[in-house]
């Protein structure tokens, strides 16, 4: 892990290099704390610049609270952050597009309208026009921020996020509570936001929206990260097995008997982890289980959650 | 301070404000049934017994004075009390030492006066007249009506927002913008300064249409005594929300303010009669001061030089709420 916070190593397409590329945003040895709860405890990594980190782990795992420090929001009890080299500054305000997890609009007030209040504030926008066609704001550009739905609203905040054409782009929860078909046109969105070369930094408890979009993730409990690194890595850092599911009717106390598995079981299915799928099947079809409905399936960030904290991503 | 961007914060909040519509009705009719029914409710008969102010108390003992039904009013300044008797605040004003009695000619409670002072000892006294409209109850009501309500919507107008828009979210999502907090605070006093104008001069306008009250004194003085108070209250909300995130926090502050403001600050009835620590804990309050300034310009119809201790005061409390406010102001 301590490779990857400090030499920015990568891995690409298939085999690992070593480059050390520009670090955008460092951050060393960062804490805060509310009343009695250290919401982050010395965290410590360094964001690429064009890349998208994911800040992953259930709620309350301090995502939040870090990402709201690393935009100047708010101050770190102790640690420091660095946006290219130096302390975030006023000039940060500038550069940086924000995303909250939760935002009101002022009332009363179209789309456009609240582009354009939002685009006064900055020296250097884009068109409104260009913002309208990246985050797809085309059908509801006249109608007042409080009638949209979901998935609406969010685009209307990522292009206010992205009305000063930051260089770094925080998006905290973003498709939190949306439906998985406006939550795919969200990802779709960022992804092209992400060709464009703007660094990304994301908070998320969807593991597969941390696959999808992230280069490097990092996963945090307790205010502290626990792992690092690419996706690919860290599963294969920690997995050499593949899951077998089998329908939850299948017989567990026979399952026992076999070695090298181990044994989870779900509310609808029971899994079993391989490092030799083969030898199991083989096992299975001695002991004259059906396989019937059996789904082998590749280890997942969910999975690597579950191990690193003995507990569900999404509880 | 950029104008841009206070300009941006001041257009947003102005449509915001124009496009509610519930609310902005509200804010006119409000003031105008208030009134209205004020004036409905006091348009009886009177009850008060007879008025008479007296000059120059002389030694001679006149019949007249031992009537029990009138009372004497000893008063020093006769020109002040002759515009009493113009308005109909009092009957009749007599100058013991001149033997000459004034009354009203448009009044006829001065001319029931006149007779019974002929018949009980009064016959030397001669007569001189002045005229006048009567000031009813509800001349002497509107000033504070228009007060109070710029009062209400200086108070909840800029106070409540400000913890809504905390509350929810939107302070947050502006605070990570280059605005600052002074070019915002601006922004939100200025929108809320011209719309009260605005809408206090609609008002004045139609009350006036339902019951025609009195005005003796200069628009443009009574305008600059309604801005100045309302930029002190819109400040003094200001400084109300400065931190509290809860709205129900701020319903309750802001009544807490502005109730005793409301019953103190001589809006309904004279503080005259009250005890001599309550006229000075009215002091404090800003709307005291607009409704003893708006008045005196519209009922005795005196100039800025005459209410310049009003405006005075007015303004530093204002400096004092803006300065406490800006320097307190939290965005979350």
């Amino acid at each position: 892990m301590d490779k990857y916070c400090h030499n920015n190593a990568v891995y690409t397409e298939g085999h690992f290099e070593i480059k050390f590329m520009e670090s955008i945003l460092q951050v060393n040895n960062l804490h805060k704390h509310f009343q009695q709860v250290q919401a982050v405890d010395g965290i410590s990594f360094s964001i690429t610049a064009g890349k998208c980190l994911g800040l992953l782990g259930p709620n309350g795992a301090g995502k939040t609270t870090t990402v709201e420090m690393l935009e100047g929001i708010s101050q770190p009890d102790q640690g420091e952050i660095l946006y290219k080299g130096e302390a975030l500054g006023k000039g940060f305000r500038d550069r940086a597009g924000i995303m909250f997890q939760s935002t009101a609009l002022q009332d009363f007030i179209t789309v456009r309208e609240t582009l354009t209040l939002f685009g006064q504030f900055y020296p250097r926008t884009l068109a409104i026009a260009d913002l309208v066609e990246m985050c797809a704001l085309a059908e509801f550009l006249d109608r007042d921020a409080r009638k949209l739905s979901g998935g609406q609203r969010q685009r209307l905040l990522l292009a206010i996020a992205l009305i000063n054409d930051p260089e770094i782009l925080f998006l905290d929860e973003p498709t939190t509570g949306l439906d998985p078909q406006a939550r795919h046109n969200f990802w779709n969105l960022v992804q092209h936001i992400k060709q464009q070369g703007k660094t990304i930094v994301l908070t998320t408890h969807y593991m597969e929206e941390a696959y999808v979009l992230c280069d490097d993730i990092a996963i945090m409990d307790h205010g502290r990260i626990i792992a690092m690194g690419t996706p690919r890595e860290l599963l294969a850092k920690h997995f050499d097995d593949v899951v077998l599911s089998l329908p939850s009717g299948a017989d567990v106390s026979r399952l026992k008997q076999m070695d090298d598995v181990d044994i989870i079981q779900r509310d609808s299915t029971i899994e079993l982890t391989t490092g030799d799928v083969n030898l199991t099947v083989k096992n299975l079809l001695q002991l004259d289980f059906d396989l019937t409905g059996m789904q082998i399936r590749q280890r997942t960030l969910e999975d690597l959650f579950l191990e690193l904290t003995g507990k569900e991503l999404r509880q | 301070m950029s104008w841009r961007r206070f300009l941006a914060v001041l257009v947003a909040r102005n449509r915001e404000f124009l496009r509610d519509r519930a609310a902005l009705a509200w804010n006119i009719l409000f003031p105008v049934l208030i009134v209205v029914g004020f004036a409905f409710a006091f348009s009886g008969e009177n009850l008060e017994q007879y008025k008479i102010g007296i000059v120059n108390t002389a030694d001679n003992s006149l019949e007249f004075l031992n009537n029990p039904y009138i009372q004497f009013i000893p008063v020093e300044n006769a020109a002040a009390s002759m515009t009493k008797v113009e308005r109909h605040q009092l009957d009749m004003l007599i100058d013991m030492r001149q033997q000459i009695f004034w009354i009203n000619d448009t009044s006829p409670n001065g001319y029931m006066l006149e007779r019974v002072l002929k018949g009980s000892g009064g016959e030397a006294y001669s007569r001189q007249t002045v005229s006048g409209r009567q000031i009813r109850y509800v001349d002497w009501l509107i000033p504070g009506v228009l007060g109070m309500n710029v009062m209400f919507s200086a108070l909840f107008g800029v106070g409540y927002v400000i913890v809504r828009y905390r509350k929810n979210g939107v302070l947050k999502r502006l605070k990570a913008t280059p605005l600052s907090a002074l070019e915002f605070l601006a922004a939100q006093v200025f929108s809320r300064l011209w719309l009260i104008v605005i809408i206090t001069a609609m008002v004045y306008l139609g009350t006036d249409f339902f019951i025609d009250f009195s005005m003796f004194g200069s628009y443009l003085n009574l305008l600059v005594v309604l801005a100045l108070g309302a930029f002190c209250l819109i400040s003094m909300g200001l400084l109300v929300a400065a931190r509290i995130r809860s709205e129900e926090l701020a319903g309750g502050l802001l009544n807490m303010v502005s109730w005793p403001m409301m019953f103190l600050s001589g809006v309904w009835f004279s503080l005259e009669g009250l005890h001599p620590w309550v006229q000075k804990l009215a002091l404090i309050f800003p709307l005291t001061h607009i409704t003893e300034a708006s008045r005196a310009i519209m009922i005795d119809g005196v100039g800025l030089a005459g209410i310049s201790s009003h405006l005075i005061v007015l303004l530093v409390m204002s400096m004092l709420f803006l300065f406490l406010g800006a320097w307190s102001f939290r965005w979350d």
